[in-house]
């Protein structure tokens, strides 16, 4: 008998804290086969965020960096432009890049820097309790927002994909989902194409990943899934938002 | 036939595998309890097994292989 599925070698045995149902774990696993299938673990430098995939620098196998809260584009971009030779990729959560970080990766974006950026959309802060993130539903319950989050009062949710593609910069933003099987499989391919981009040189690869937060939503992991698809996914709908090369190629024909 | 093997020790209960079982052959054991205390994913019929690795796709946690 063959194999047909196994742990990536890109991923640690160290055991995963995440809470049990957390999709992290299906996003660190796309990323390491990317890892994997390309072969590039010997020279992929990963930088990890804070949040709750702080400690991703324990289960990716290749060298890792922590950086400062929101961060992770700014050291990314000194570490490419110091090793170009390296494959560097940064993952993030939606309170690290569309919070604080969103400064650094609206310019990472739009200098076209090289980097990959695997973006983590749970629509909540997870690690510190469950708080309102700036990507949290109109009317979600959060420990911040008990009656519903008020758009009078805080504002709409950021929709990142849609704001970086309006920029010249960026090669290639897109937006997947992992709450089935199905997506789980396309998001692989988003996830491996953001690292073969880079490896080409061609630029900015944003992947925005639509997650759950079994935990801090209150909800059995299944039962997340399925807001995923009924609530999240009306909001932030899956697809290509920007891709350059196959604009080219498009106008070409 | 195919087989699925479980790291059971690491297994955390969440279910999501066995939702994603298109035949429905996985459970939650909720006699057994594992080293980290949550009761594992277990396969019901290995036999009905067709190897399509969608609770393996499914897994947060990477502790199912599956051989065919």
């Amino acid at each position: 008998m063959a194999i047909v599925f196994e742990k990536p070698k890109a991923l640690t045995d160290t055991v995963l804290h995440y809470c049990p149902g957390c999709p992290h774990g299906i996003i660190h696993r796309l990323v390491a086969e990317a890892i994997d299938e390309l072969g590039i673990e010997g020279k992929t430098i990963g930088v990890a965020p804070v949040g709750c995939a702080v400690m991703a620098y324990d289960y990716f196998a290749c060298d890792m960096i922590e950086a400062a809260h929101g961060r992770a584009p700014a050291v990314a971009t000194g570490i490419k432009r110091c090793r170009p030779d390296n494959v560097v990729f940064t993952y993030q959560g939606d309170g690290d890049l569309a919070s604080i970080g969103m400064a650094e990766t609206v310019h990472a974006a739009a200098r076209n820097e090289n980097i990959t950026v695997i973006f983590v959309n749970n629509a909540i802060y997870g690690m510190t309790g469950g708080q309102m993130a700036p990507t949290s539903l109109p009317g979600q319950v959060t420990q911040t927002s008990p009656y519903g989050r008020d758009v009078n009062h805080c504002g709409w949710p950021i929709k990142v994909c849609e704001m970086l593609s309006t920029l010249e910069g960026p090669e290639y933003i897109t937006r997947v989902a992992v709450n089935n099987v199905k997506n789980v499989n396309s998001a692989k391919k988003a996830i491996k194409k953001a690292f073969q981009n880079q490896i080409e040189g061609k630029g900015f690869s944003l992947v925005e990943v639509v997650s759950a937060c079994p935990t801090n939503w209150g909800m059995t992991p299944q039962k997340a899934l399925e807001w995923v698809q009924s609530d999240m996914l009306p909001y932030y709908p899956i697809g290509v938002y920007k891709d350059r090369t196959a604009a080219k190629e498009a106008e070409g024909k | 036939m195919a087989k699925v093997t479980f790291r059971t020790d690491l297994c955390k209960g969440c279910g999501l595998c066995v939702s994603a079982c298109p035949k429905g052959i996985l459970a939650i054991d909720a006699e057994q309890i594992n080293k980290k205390g949550y009761s594992p994913a277990v396969m019901t019929d290995q036999e009905q097994c067709i190897g399509c690795a969608f609770c393996a796709t499914m897994c947060p946690d990477c502790i199912i292989t599956v051989e065919k």
